[in-house]
């Protein structure tokens, strides 16, 4: 059946068309809605791990127990799962293992730009890269046959806009597998003698892969001038398609690692001029130079940013139009945190109180923009507790009265407990807040550890936040609401000044959860407001400004009285 | 077919994926190909976000760069201009006049620029420019802005209504199916 699906969707239907029985994930976008979509499979175990290192780890146990597994994260979440990667490179698998790794070229929601094709090098490991829905859904599928062929685990390397771009793919039916488990003490442990005899079954298996990859069908010429030749993927050779039809040859490689060198160096000899079309780090290119074949590359396309038609149609020399513009500035349009996030009143509280705030991975950054401008540092998941650590260690008693970690839920299940394992080993006197909105929400409402509920949402094992931090040997761990300043503004002044690590957790739902019931918006009443504007600073969407008065926005405010707190005159109410 | 692209524009949480995924039933079941490019993840906390539709014989690109929107749908003026550039010579704009001040706009930092609709018009492009908060409460419900533009649109395609209705019951749970279809309707016979 023809189907219009998302590019994270047809995957999942590759992996249950392939007959997957396992997925354990970490969300990340863009790569979430692909185990979200899995979960609707009833004929698959589908979980969120609590990162996504202990993902793969799950995943491979899957494949060790002989079912076709699965594992997918953002391009900084193989990071994480990095260490697993590269030595299950070594072991092998028993049933198909397939990662996808989804990168996000552009930075639409990510911390850095991190071309993920140099793990499948360095981990010598087969990449396949599809360039639309089809081939996500087809490629899952083909991943499994190549991974058991080969005795790898096999990545699938997704972007933004494969993985976020809805096109037309065929799905087909599902077939079932599996295979039995085998005791295999030399394959499956690596201690440095077993290692040793499986690194050359690598290298070997590298060379086999390379002559794979020369006739592969998804590896594949479109041949229609030697004018111009251009070797490509993933969403890049869409855009080189939009641009030249017919009237370029194409190169298009559906397996980014190992590259074929027979198939390019054919192709290389029947055009006149060759140039490697890729995003980001030019690994293609560089593969091609290493042949002794000349070709444009990085000279000619920016190594930066995500690409378009216009950009590549510009960059060969091509007219674009440019569009008409108004004469007018437009102001920009930041993302903001919502009306009613539980993390404003928190992080109104710690800019009172001119605190130096190391933060994390989440909604929560957005406490780094005007009018808050409360975060100083957001590096990868988990870094507020260790930086906050080593920042106190440095600088001692000014630090440790105004320093904080701000670290939600999701995110110190994910990485931050080992952090606050060393504040409370290594003794630095720091406050650590994580923010409890119980969910993770930056991802879009997945549960975690601490929520008390599966992927399914039903009930699971929960984690108590409170008894884990005591137990790890804070003695110092509050609950503080985050829609009570004075509450918030208490609990900071008392934990920044005792002579121990604290914990402080600010608690309150995320405001989007359709589980939260909210009371009617406010109104502002036009006589008693006097224009001061103490309710702007908090940064809330639906207050601004009309003729001197405050004025809220009743379709986006869910009544949560933080700026009703801040106002001198009472002047925010309800409807009678 | 030559590829036809629109583009949905607006703030973050307005409802445009289900706008996107409408137009996208809608077009596959009139026999193009069709691709359809959205944001999630950060810009969706109230930034500005856009969704790319195109369709024809074959659509490659899941994108839509400056100069080639065929249609801008909007759901709030200031993003009309923001993304203004993407229009194509001779295109047309289909926007909610619902102003939603970005954070710049609401600290100060920055204006909301006046009179956007008039400014757009005095450049020669088409625009229809509604109400289109006001048009979805009389059909029931705030957040069927989505579709009274959706109505509107359908104005310049020559897709039956029969589709069209099909699209949204496959899309809408039913018990909003009425309100959206009155949204629809108060879009669709909107005159300038």
């Amino acid at each position: 059946m023809k189907e219009l699906m998302l590019g994270n969707k047809a995957l999942a239907r590759g992996l249950w068309e392939a007959g997957v029985k396992f997925v354990s994930s970490y969300p990340g976008t863009p790569s979430t809605e692909i185990t979200e979509e899995a979960v609707k499979f009833d004929d698959i175990y589908c979980e969120w791990a609590p990162n996504e290192k202990v993902a793969m780890e799950s995943a491979f146990g899957a494949s060790l127990a002989g079912r076709r597994a699965f594992c997918g994260q953002k391009h900084v979440g193989l990071n994480v799962a990095a260490d697993p990667l590269f030595t299950l490179s070594y072991t092998g698998v028993n049933a198909g293992l397939v990662v996808v790794v989804a990168d996000d070229a552009g930075m639409h929601s990510s911390q850095n730009e991190q071309d993920s094709r140099h793990y499948a090098i360095a981990a010598k490991v087969p990449m396949l890269e599809p360039s639309d829905s089809a081939e996500a859904l087809n490629f899952a599928k083909l991943a499994y046959e190549i991974s058991e062929e080969f005795d790898t685990p096999v990545l699938i390397k997704m972007c933004t806009r494969v993985a976020h771009s809805q096109s037309v793919v065929e799905t087909g039916e599902r077939k079932e597998f599996s295979k039995t488990y085998e005791k295999n003490i030399a394959k499956y442990v690596m201690m440095p003698g077993n290692a040793k005899r499986r690194h050359p079954i690598v290298e070997e298996r590298t060379k086999k892969l390379i002559d794979y990859a020369e006739t592969t069908p998804i590896n594949r010429v479109e041949f229609f001038t030697d004018e111009l030749g251009i070797i490509t993927s993933s969403t890049c050779y869409q855009y080189v398609k939009e641009v030249f039809g017919e009237s370029a040859s194409v190169l298009k490689l559906g397996m980014i690692n190992p590259l074929p060198v027979e198939l390019i160096k054919n192709f290389a000899a029947r055009v006149k001029r060759l140039v490697v079309v890729e995003e980001l780090d030019p690994i293609i290119e560089t593969h091609v130079k290493s042949l002794g074949i000349k070709v444009e590359g990085a000279e000619l396309l920016p190594r930066i940013d995500e690409f378009s038609q216009n950009l590549i149609a510009e960059k060969f020399g091509k007219k674009i139009s440019a569009g008409v513009t108004l004469e007018d500035a437009i102001p920009a349009r930041p993302p903001v945190m919502c009306a009613g996030c539980p993390h404003r009143g928190l992080f109104y509280s710690l800019k009172k109180r001119k605190c130096t705030v190391l933060g994390d991975i989440g909604c929560y950054t957005l406490g780094a923009v005007p009018p808050l401008s409360t975060i100083e540092l957001t590096l990868c998941m988990g870094a507020s507790i260790g930086a906050t650590h080593g920042f106190n260690k440095m600088l001692g008693k000014d630090s440790e009265s105004k320093t904080v970690a701000v670290i939600g839920d999701s995110t110190f299940m994910h990485s931050g407990m080992t952090g606050l394992a060393n504040v409370a080993y290594n003794q630095s006197n720091s406050t650590v807040i994580i923010l409890d909105n119980s969910i993770t929400g930056m991802t879009g409402h997945q549960q975690n550890p601490s929520t008390g509920l599966n992927i399914k949402g039903d009930p699971a094992g929960k984690i108590d936040l409170e008894s884990l931090c005591r137990a790890m040997g804070i003695n110092r761990v509050r609950v503080v609401d985050p829609y009570n300043l004075k509450e918030c503004d208490a609990a900071i002044k008392e934990e920044l000044a005792a002579q121990e690590p604290s914990v402080i957790i600010s608690r309150r739902p995320c405001a989007l959860l359709k589980t939260v019931k909210h009371k009617p918006p406010l109104h502002v009443d036009k006589d008693k407001c006097i224009g001061c504007k103490s309710c702007m600073k908090i940064g809330c969407p639906a207050i601004s400004m009309k003729d001197g008065k405050a004025v809220v926005d009743q379709t986006q405010c869910v009544g949560c009285e933080v700026c009703s707190q801040l106002c001198p005159k009472k002047a925010f109410a309800r409807e009678a | 077919m030559e590829t036809k692209n629109i583009i949905i524009v607006g703030v973050g949480g307005q409802g445009s994926l289900l706008a996107s995924k409408i137009l996208g039933h809608l077009l596959l079941n009139e026999g193009f190909d069709v691709k359809v490019s959205e944001v999630h993840g950060m810009s969706q906390r109230g930034g500005s976000v856009i969704t790319y539709v195109r369709f024809g014989d074959k659509v490659y690109s899941p994108v839509v760069d400056k100069g080639q929107a065929d249609f801008i749908v909007s759901f709030e003026i200031l993003e009309t201009a923001r993304w203004l550039s993407y229009l194509k010579d001779g295109g047309q704009i289909v926007t909610n006049t619902q102003q939603i001040d970005p954070m710049p706009v609401i600290t100060g930092a920055a204006e909301y620029p006046a009179n956007l609709v008039e400014k757009i018009r005095a450049k020669g492009i088409k625009i229809d420019a509604m109400d289109c908060l006001t048009l979805a409460r009389q059909a029931g419900s705030q957040k069927a802005v989505n579709i009274v533009l959706l109505g509107r649109l359908s104005h310049y395609f020559k897709i039956s209504e029969t589709a069209w209705q099909n699209s949204l019951k496959a899309n809408v749970p039913q018990k909003f199916l009425e309100i959206n279809q009155r949204a629809f309707e108060l879009g669709k016979n909107f005159s300038a």
